[in-house]
């Protein structure tokens, strides 16, 4: 299932925060969407899944998704929103209840995805026995549960220690290596992008516009560091970015 | 410049410790501890004779006005209307309270409509109310449920929809994104969620229950322990007055251990 973004604009109280975005997302690719803070990322991305409505524009999905898939476009959030009184396996099998699935087979697909995400010894703990790295596994088994046709990743390493973040990141690479699934990825750090993205956008500061979208040839999981290519990407966001930042950085905050 | 002044370089000094305190820790029997204390100077200044007996009534006498009661029976015939008389009225004030509540905290209109209005009952003190109770549901057990339930409602209501207001937004957007209907959400993320807090506004709650049950007894009724109280206030008989007193701080204790115990077992997942 591909998604199509046609000229998405979108306002907060009469102040524009993303203007005339137009993407293509194809299946099986991961489109990293990288900006100075406050430029519309996280609210896009609410928008491609349905949380909100865009003012203007549209979000189009193409095709139909696979016929086993619970739940078309699953988040992944950055702070985890796990529900605190529930066990790691109740987690996941609260997105299955509500389709009907129950028993054998709940068990079934939660023992499934624990084992993709080498949670399977954590299944009858609390969340906050879990530190922030192991919430977000239990997160992304969470997501992977609902077999989607897109995850919608939403700074999912940003509340994370650096170290953490380097594993979490060799763990999705991995998960996408098995089974390549289509993802949008919204994220700060560029180094995250150039890792994870088959394509980059740009996004400026508010109101968000789309700077430039950069496509990277190599697949993620070929990626080495020190790859020429991938540092010159990476320069290349940086200088895009600089600028901005450094503005959105000094902007006043009056919302 | 003497040398006098400057610091001894030299040897090396542990440096200061500045940190700690500012931290609540649990220290057992101290409040125990505080109580007898209490107790004991009361009892020897009235034996003493430098607090009058019109005063305090000795701490020893009161404890034997309570054997006296338990022994000749009077406690239960007491205490049995009083906690039955507590139980119905909270129950049905406090479930129709957490109901309340919880419309308010999901629906706008609810709560444009009943806030106001729970805003205007809550300052009301119920107990002037008792007389129209009386005429509405009866000189029995009938105004006296009504005035718990009543006092025990506008709390619950105003903890209960604070409870869902303050329910994380973000797991409800979770629970949305994954496709979870409207009922489940309420089931299995709003409910839990608030739960801590209306439990916590239970304590409050009960105890506003007990002084209402107190002052519905001092008013038509023959048997409890706010009559009890009552008539021994009449007869100024300190001792008696005093061991109703006791008894009500024992049933607030009480069902605020009943309250911690539910809290302990349900909200285990807090730790």
């Amino acid at each position: 299932m591909d998604l199509t973004l046609a000229n998405i604009t979108h306002h907060y109280s009469g102040l524009p925060v993303l203007q005339d975005i137009s993407l293509h997302i194809p299946a099986g690719q991961i489109l990293c969407i990288v900006g100075p803070s406050g430029c519309g990322k996280s609210t896009l991305l609410r928008l491609i899944g349905g949380l909100e409505r865009p003012d203007e524009g549209d979000v189009l999905q193409l095709g139909a998704p696979p016929p086993d898939c619970l739940n078309p476009l699953t988040y992944v959030f950055q702070d985890f929103a796990l529900l605190p009184w529930r066990t790691v396996r109740g987690n996941i099998s609260l997105v299955l209840e509500d389709h009907g699935l129950k028993g054998a087979e709940a068990e079934r697909i939660i023992s499934d995805v624990l084992a993709r995400t080498n949670l399977s010894d954590f299944g009858k703990a609390l969340p906050r026995q879990l530190s922030g790295g192991m919430k977000q596994r239990v997160a992304i088994a969470r997501a992977l549960a609902v077999n989607p046709a897109a995850m919608l990743l939403d700074e999912p390493l940003s509340a994370l220690d650096a170290q953490t973040r380097e594993l979490l990141m060799e763990d999705l690479l991995a998960l996408w290596a098995r089974q390549p699934f289509t993802g949008i990825y919204v994220t700060h750090n560029l180094s995250e992008a150039v890792r994870l993205g088959h394509s980059i956008a740009v996004l400026s500061r508010r109101p968000g516009r789309i700077r430039e979208v950069i496509t990277i040839d190599t697949p993620p999981p070929d990626r080495r560091a020190g790859d020429a290519r991938l540092d010159e990407v990476q320069a290349h966001l940086w200088s895009l970015m600089r600028d901005e930042a450094k503005a959105a950085d000094q902007e006043l905050l009056n919302v | 410049m003497s040398d006098a002044t400057l610091p001894d370089t030299a040897t090396p000094r542990p440096v200061p410790f500045r940190g700690g305190g500012f931290r609540p820790v649990a220290k057992r029997g101290v409040g125990l501890a505080v109580f007898v204390v209490l107790l004991l100077v009361i009892e020897w200044g009235t034996r003493a004779g430098w607090i009058g007996n019109l005063t305090l009534p000795r701490p020893s006498d009161v404890g034997a006005a309570l054997v006296e009661l338990y022994q000749s029976g009077m406690l239960w015939t007491h205490l049995g209307p009083s906690l039955a008389r507590l139980a119905v009225g909270s129950l049905l004030g406090i479930s129709a309270g957490i109901g309340v509540g919880v419309l308010i905290g999901l629906f706008s209109y609810i709560r444009a409509g009943l806030v106001p209005l729970v805003a205007a009952l809550f300052p009301i003190p119920k107990i002037a109310l008792l007389p129209l109770f009386v005429i509405w549901f009866g000189i029995d057990e009938g105004s006296k449920y009504a005035l718990i339930a009543l006092g025990t409602f506008t709390p619950t209501v105003v903890s209960t929809y604070g409870a869902v207001d303050n329910v994380d937004r973000a797991l409800v957007r979770m629970g949305q994104s994954f496709g979870l209907g409207w009922w489940s959400i309420v089931r299995k993320i709003i409910l839990p969620g608030a739960l801590p807090g209306i439990l916590s506004g239970l304590r409050v709650s009960l105890a506003i229950g007990i002084i209402l049950l107190v002052a519905a007894e001092m008013l038509g009724a023959e048997h409890g322990i706010g009559a009890y109280v009552l008539q021994a206030g009449s007869l100024y008989d300190l001792e008696r007055l005093f061991a109703g007193v006791v008894i009500l701080s024992a049933l607030g204790v009480v069902t605020s251990w009943v309250i911690g115990l539910v809290e302990k077992r349900l909200l285990r997942w807090r730790g």
